[in-house]
């Protein structure tokens, strides 16, 4: 037993309990608060494998943006708890003490049979080039920037996409648009009157 | 240093609290946010593999996917408010019909 | 068990801490000193006494607002959501603390008695069976440095923002969830503007190591900072203008304080907090804006250097000091100076202004990165 194992041992444990807790909460921002710490708790994972800058990213982009755009839409839409289930396909459950099992027997087998010990790396601080040190900023950005470049570029273009989209979807209609729509609206409705009315 | 299992049976048990959390929550904000569990979850092992094979590609590709959670929630955030401003709810069951 | 203990480097942790806690106490001094030094410029500003009854000219009013912190009514009110009501000054408070460890203070300096005290701290782990080998003739003032330690910061800086958020849903209050909305959004707004002027710096430096970015702006008698130093002056320039308005609109400071602004949310986030808990939102907010100076310190005005810190390095730390406080002296001055922006124009300023701008910095950091670096 090292340190490196309780550490391991503590922050899995943080993260399966809050990942639970996303499932089963019925007001979304219990669950937000749960993933928050599923992402600070995968964040200090990412430290032990050597992944310092993912690891800066996963709290700066995940927790910092993304979460925090959860939180503010459930904040407001004001969403309380949710109403009652429906329960659409009931048969399903019967499915799950299988699956459950199977999920438990591939652990057991990964954990009792995969043999695979990651190398000891140098330290970032103590190595005369940091960009030969695996995870620091200057080796992800040689990678990124020699042979990655076009994805790199596709997902900037991705998010220039998302960006236009989402601008596109969450806008309100303009009052003079809203204001045509509604005139056409009863206009039909007015003619669909007068049909009946000739009609009876 | 920790085996690499570990990390992988972690990652594997996260990604199952995802799935079971989109077959359970009818709340599309929740839904999401399992669908964002489960990509963490596989963060992860990529990660644990970059570290075993001492490769920076399993990081890159992290950071992509990450971009690409990012553009999905303000997408998919955009279209849930659109979605309450129509229906009045976020029950996923209510919005089974292909028009307004 | 013994195997644990070998797994832990015990004097490099002991080290750590012991940083840490000096460090510490000396952040809550400042912070608490920086309470008081608003209350006497504002009212030097205003024409009034301020504070000066506790102690010599009232130095010991920290204190006294302490005691008051403490004894004060604890209020739990019985609509809020008690968990997340707790929780919430905690999340701001932690992050916000946990940044100071890369915080670079001065540069190495040389430990008055140093081989005394390494001795002694060697011998007496030479008796207990460890073998130390101390050596504080020398000793770096930051706990430590990393390879990421810009993003650290930020990434921290970004997390301090739930506590509002959620203080101000779980208060269960109008005026309270709509300081935590505003503030949500002001600061993911002025984020943009902030991380992206920190560009041109990246670019001149090099490196995200703060220590290192320090070091590369000492030289021509300590004033070779990153707003002198060529050929990203001017880039730099305009990035400190763009850092310290977002950094004001960050830490949700006059003129921007929209989320507190009083004559129309009462106290904004925390209206329904009181005693300690208020006191925690309280110091938070200035250690958020010790962490702001710190940076623009470090990364525009050259951190610990200055003239004479190459003959007598222990100067760094006072040059340090002196600008972190110029810094946080500027935020008082603005808060006794200038009055609210409206919101419309608040978010028109951080979309419309802050935003393009940074983004045209870049291009022209990076331009002239190109052709001169």
């Amino acid at each position: 037993m090292e340190f490196a194992h309780i550490l391991f041992l503590a922050f899995a444990a943080l993260a399966v309990v809050a990942a639970f807790n996303v499932i089963l909460q019925r007001n979304p921002i219990y669950s937000a608060i749960g993933l928050i710490v599923v992402l600070c708790s995968l964040a200090t994972l990412f430290l032990t494998l050597n992944a310092q800058f993912i690891s800066a990213m996963q709290i700066i982009v995940y927790a910092g943006a993304i979460m925090v755009l959860f939180v503010f839409v459930i904040m407001l839409l004001n969403v309380r708890s949710e109403e009652a289930r429906t329960d659409k396909q009931k048969y399903l459950k019967f499915l799950a003490a299988p699956l459950f099992l199977a999920l438990l027997a591939e652990v057991i087998a990964v954990v009792r049979y995969v043999n695979l010990t990651p190398q000891p790396l140098p330290s970032a601080n103590n190595a005369g080039d940091p960009s030969t040190v695996l995870g620091t900023v200057e080796n992800i950005a040689h990678g990124m920037f020699t042979n990655y470049v076009i994805p790199f570029e596709a997902a900037s273009v991705l998010i220039l996409m998302a960006i236009v989209g989402s601008m596109l979807l969450a806008r309100r209609e303009k009052p003079e648009e809203i204001a045509r729509i509604e005139k056409a609206l009863t206009r039909q409705q007015e003619e669909e009157i007068s049909k009946e009315e000739v009609a009876a | 240093m920790v085996p690499l299992s570990w990390y992988l049976a972690l990652s594997a048990v996260l990604f199952t609290i995802g799935v079971v959390g989109v077959l359970i929550q009818r709340n599309v904000i929740a839904l999401f946010m399992c669908i964002e569990l489960m990509l963490n979850a596989v963060n992860l092992s990529l990660i644990a593999f970059s570290r075993l094979h001492n490769d920076v590609t399993g990081q890159l590709f992290v950071f992509i996917v990450m971009a690409v959670a990012a553009a999905e929630a303000a997408v998919g955030l955009a279209i849930i408010i659109s979605l309450f401003r129509n229906r009045e709810t976020l029950n996923v069951d209510e919005a089974d019909l292909l028009k307004l | 068990m013994s195997s644990l203990l070998n797994s832990i480097d015990l004097q490099y942790v002991i080290g750590a801490l012991v940083k840490i806690a000096i460090f510490w106490i000396f952040i809550m001094l400042v912070v608490a000193y920086t309470v008081y030094a608003e209350r006497r410029v504002l009212a030097v500003i205003q024409n009034r006494l301020g504070p000066n009854r506790v102690g010599w000219q009232g130095l010991l009013q920290p204190f006294a607002d302490l005691l008051k912190f403490i004894f004060k009514e604890d209020i739990i009110p019985l609509a809020v959501n008690k968990w997340l009501y707790i929780l919430a000054p905690i999340i701001v408070l932690i992050p916000a603390m946990m940044v100071l460890i890369v915080y670079p203070f001065g540069p190495e300096v040389p430990l008055p008695f140093g081989d005394v005290i390494s001795q002694t701290i060697n011998d007496l782990t030479a008796k207990i069976g460890l073998n130390w080998n101390v050596d504080l003739r020398t000793i770096n003032l930051y706990v430590t440095n990393m390879n990421v330690g810009l993003l650290y910061v930020f990434a921290l800086t970004s997390l301090g923002i739930y506590g509002i958020v959620v203080g101000g849903w779980a208060s269960n209050s109008k005026y309270s969830l709509l300081g935590g909305l505003r503030s949500s959004a002001q600061m993911i707004s002025y984020e943009l503007a902030l991380s992206l002027s920190v560009v041109a710096v990246l670019i001149q430096a090099g490196t995200l190591d703060l220590t290192k970015i320090v070091a590369q702006q000492s030289g021509w008698f300590g004033m070779k900072w990153n707003i002198f130093q060529p050929p990203l002056f001017l880039p730099c320039i305009i990035a400190f203008t763009i850092y310290l308005i977002s950094a004001i609109a960050e830490t949700n400071r006059v003129p921007f304080d929209l989320p507190e602004a009083e004559t129309e949310l009462v106290a904004g986030f925390h209206t329904e907090y009181s005693s300690l808990k208020f006191a925690l939102f309280f110091m938070a907010e200035y250690v958020n804006m010790m962490t702001v100076s710190v940076l623009a310190t470090t990364l525009f005005l050259g951190g610990w250097n200055g003239p004479g810190v190459e003959q007598f390095p222990w100067l760094g730390v006072f040059w340090f000091l002196a600008k972190v406080f110029f810094f946080l002296f500027l935020y008082i001055w603005l808060r006794g100076t200038l009055p609210r922006f409206r919101y419309d124009q608040l978010m028109n300023f951080g979309w419309k202004v802050l935003l393009p701008a940074a983004l045209f910095n870049i291009v022209l950091a990076s331009v002239i990165g190109v052709l001169f670096l």
